[in-house]
């Protein structure tokens, strides 16, 4: 082994509670994890996006039950809490959507560079969670 | 040390991932431009958002089967994704078929009660 490959730092075991808070991500790194995480969430929550899917179009009847889950609640679980949840799942879209947009126009190399990454991570923050504040709100009803 | 490069390079059994790596692209790609295709319906409506406008949107007979090439999409989309995450994060190989077999029953559960939905509008 040479010299220099003896000195190269080694990064192994890292722990979440010790290590990761100190990390200082960069902001393409937060919306590359928040990516896999929004995805991660919505293919936990498929039965109950689909359910909603199932009950809004299948009848007038089942439609009253959709709005009802968000009005009064379904089984233990009263309507504030499926609005959070319906917002939580607007949020995993809405960003996935838009850095999934990101990576295929960077993917077809348009403006690969570390200025670029930094830029559009941010531009990509500023519009999911400013559209996901916007649509909480109509949601619980602020105007 | 063997030479793994230029006409030398190993490439039996795998295709490096391509394949899939593109399949996840077309179908985000599609998935996007449905997005685009129901928010264009509901935003250029008239009168007030209910059922009818709602499910009117899914019954017409072209709209069911491009929300099931849709649906297929998705699910396919889904499967390269998660299992990108189980080869990341779980190493043992046993725990990882496991959670991968639990990927594709969920997967293909979801989908089939989609598309259930969709053919009894």
């Amino acid at each position: 082994m040479t010299e220099l490959a003896k000195k190269r730092p080694e990064f192994r075991n890292i722990n979440a509670l010790k290590d990761l808070p100190t990390y200082r991500l960069p902001a393409a790194g937060i919306v590359s994890i928040l990516h896999r995480i929004s995805g991660f969430i919505m293919f936990l929550m498929l039965p109950l996006i689909i359910w909603l899917f199932d009950t809004s179009v299948s009848s007038e009847y089942s439609f009253a039950r959709f709005k009802a889950a968000f009005n009064i609640g379904l089984g233990v679980f009263p309507g504030w809490f499926i609005k959070l949840v319906a917002l939580g799942l607007i949020w995993a879209y809405l960003h996935h959507l838009i850095a999934g947009m990101r990576h295929v126009y960077m993917d077809v190399h348009h403006a690969v560079s570390k200025e670029f990454g930094r830029s559009s991570a941010i531009v990509t923050l500023v519009i999911s969670i400013g559209l996901t504040v916007v649509l909480g709100a109509k949601l619980f009803g602020l105007y | 040390m063997s030479v793994n490069y230029g006409s030398k390079r190993i490439v039996t059994g795998a295709h490096y991932g391509l394949r899939d790596w593109l399949a996840q692209r077309v179908t985000g790609a599609l998935m996007a431009l449905f997005t685009a295709a129901i928010l264009v319906q509901v935003l250029f409506s008239r009168g007030e958002i209910g059922y009818d406008l709602w499910a009117g949107i899914f019954s017409a007979q072209w709209m069911k089967a491009l929300t099931f090439a849709i649906v297929v999409a998705l699910v396919y989309h889904v499967w390269v994704g998660m299992r990108d995450i189980w080869m990341d994060y779980v190493k043992p190989v046993g725990l990882r078929l496991v959670l991968q077999i639990f990927t594709i029953v969920w997967l293909l559960a979801c989908g089939g009660w989609a598309v259930q939905v969709l053919w009894r509008l």
